[in-house]
């Protein structure tokens, strides 16, 4: 498992004149399998997950994946992260399923039998081969997350972050969602409200503005945030 | 099939190469062009027809090929009918309308990745004086991909404009759909960056 370190990290955003804080000196060593973050809106938690990418850089602090920062080194550390955004429709770039599912493998330099025979498989692994050469925005809202997913899986990430991917979806979708990553082999960092979706996690964290507050088993991080909430 | 975006297929027109359909389009580009017998764009437009009927293409997605258009049509047909007389009319309209479905045959028929192959062929040279063919490909293809994204979006924005009971407010429709394109463009930014576009 690629070990995630967090060191010290603060970062603002400018909003409008003025600088809002949004994460403060935060601090975390993440080598567990699956790791969920919770926390209200604006907490500080999709802030969180971006600087694991590298996709926001820190104020000050700094953050590494297997040993790489991602102020100096962001391309080796995207290579190496999967990032699954809550809107698919944001994260889908080619008008058909196949070509998105592609896309991501034709920047890495892969031979074009190699990139085919990997396209097929996550079109089959995700049950869109039907949909393969159809334009990606007749799919259902369902189908595109399972697309957005299958194109970051298909690059073969060693750690997949995913930014409240059920947020959109019904419950039957969300389900679905749900059983996939469960069976993901990667090193998975979730960040959700859905609660259940987290059974079974070795470690759940729990932001409170900018803050990290709790670090602890699912059963009783769930029971802080909802203390918080209420 | 909507706004001319890729429609699936094994037809001889679909397995032609995209670089042979973007210069067949260029060619009856030119053609109608040169053409000087009021007839002859007709003619033009009737091989166009057989085309889309070889590809097996509904007659419902060319007719919403040219329904954005019909009133450019009509306003084109008045004004030669005043000039020119009818035959000018039958001439420009039935090149027009060949153009155009002409155009949508392509995009029809050929996917993106063709498409932008055939882009990257042609723009190579352009590497030279520091243009990026692959950037440019990939512009064309978000262009595109962007579209139904767009539409949608102004369908919501319209939906929520009734349901406030804004009535046709250009205000009320055009700042909210700009506000949400913009934050679109941002969140289709960040996740090309994640997907790899600046390795």
């Amino acid at each position: 498992m690629p070990l995630i370190d967090v060191v010290a990290v603060s970062h603002s955003y400018l909003s409008g004149s003025l600088r809002r804080q949004v994460l403060t000196d935060v601090s975390v060593e993440l080598s567990e399998h699956r790791i969920g973050v919770i926390g209200a809106n604006g907490s500080g938690k999709s802030t969180f997950a971006r600087l694991l990418n590298g996709l926001v850089l820190p104020d000050s602090g700094q953050v590494r994946v297997a040993g790489h920062d991602t102020r100096r080194d962001g391309r080796a550390v995207r290579r190496l992260v999967g990032f699954c955004f809550t809107d698919p429709d944001a994260q889908i770039v080619m008008p058909t399923v196949r070509e998105d599912i592609g896309f991501g493998l034709g920047r890495r330099g892969l031979a074009p039998a190699d990139i085919a025979a990997r396209v097929e498989r996550a079109l089959t692994d995700f049950g869109l081969a039907d949909q393969a050469d159809h334009p990606a925005h007749l799919l259902s809202g369902g189908q595109k997350q399972l697309l957005a997913l299958a194109a970051v899986l298909v690059t073969e990430p060693a750690l997949l972050i995913m930014d409240e991917p059920t947020t959109l979806l019904d419950l039957r979708n969300a389900a679905a969602v749900g059983r996939i990553v469960a069976e993901l082999p990667q090193q998975l960092i979730l960040v959700t409200h859905h609660l259940e979706l987290l059974e079974g996690f070795d470690r759940v964290l729990v932001f409170d503005e900018g803050r990290l507050v709790c670090d602890d088993v699912p059963a009783a991080a769930g029971a802080h945030y909802q203390e918080r909430v209420r | 099939m909507s706004f001319a975006t890729y429609a699936p297929g094994a037809t001889v027109v679909h397995r032609l190469p995209a670089g042979l359909k973007l210069s067949l389009l260029a060619a009856v580009g030119v053609a109608l062009a040169l053409l000087d017998r009021w007839w002859q764009p007709l003619v033009v437009l009737g091989a166009v027809l057989a085309c889309y009927a070889m590809a097996r293409l509904p007659t419902a997605g060319l007719l919403a090929l040219l329904r954005p258009l019909v009133w450019i049509f009509i306003a084109v047909g008045i004004f030669h009918a005043w000039i020119s007389g009818w035959q000018a009319v039958v001439d420009v309209l039935a090149s027009l309308i060949a153009l155009v479905l002409a155009a949508g045959l392509v995009s029809l028929t050929t996917s993106m990745t063709e498409l932008t192959d055939v882009l990257l062929w042609l723009l190579r040279p352009l590497g030279r004086l520091g243009v990026a063919p692959e950037r440019m490909a990939l512009l064309i293809a978000l262009s595109v991909r962007s579209v139904p994204v767009i539409v949608a979006l102004a369908q919501e924005v319209r939906d929520a404009q009734r349901a406030r009971g804004l009535g046709r407010s250009a205000r009320a429709f055009a700042v909210p759909l700009l506000v949400r394109s913009l934050r679109h463009a941002d969140a289709l930014g960040e996740a090309l960056v994640a997907r790899g576009l600046d390795d």
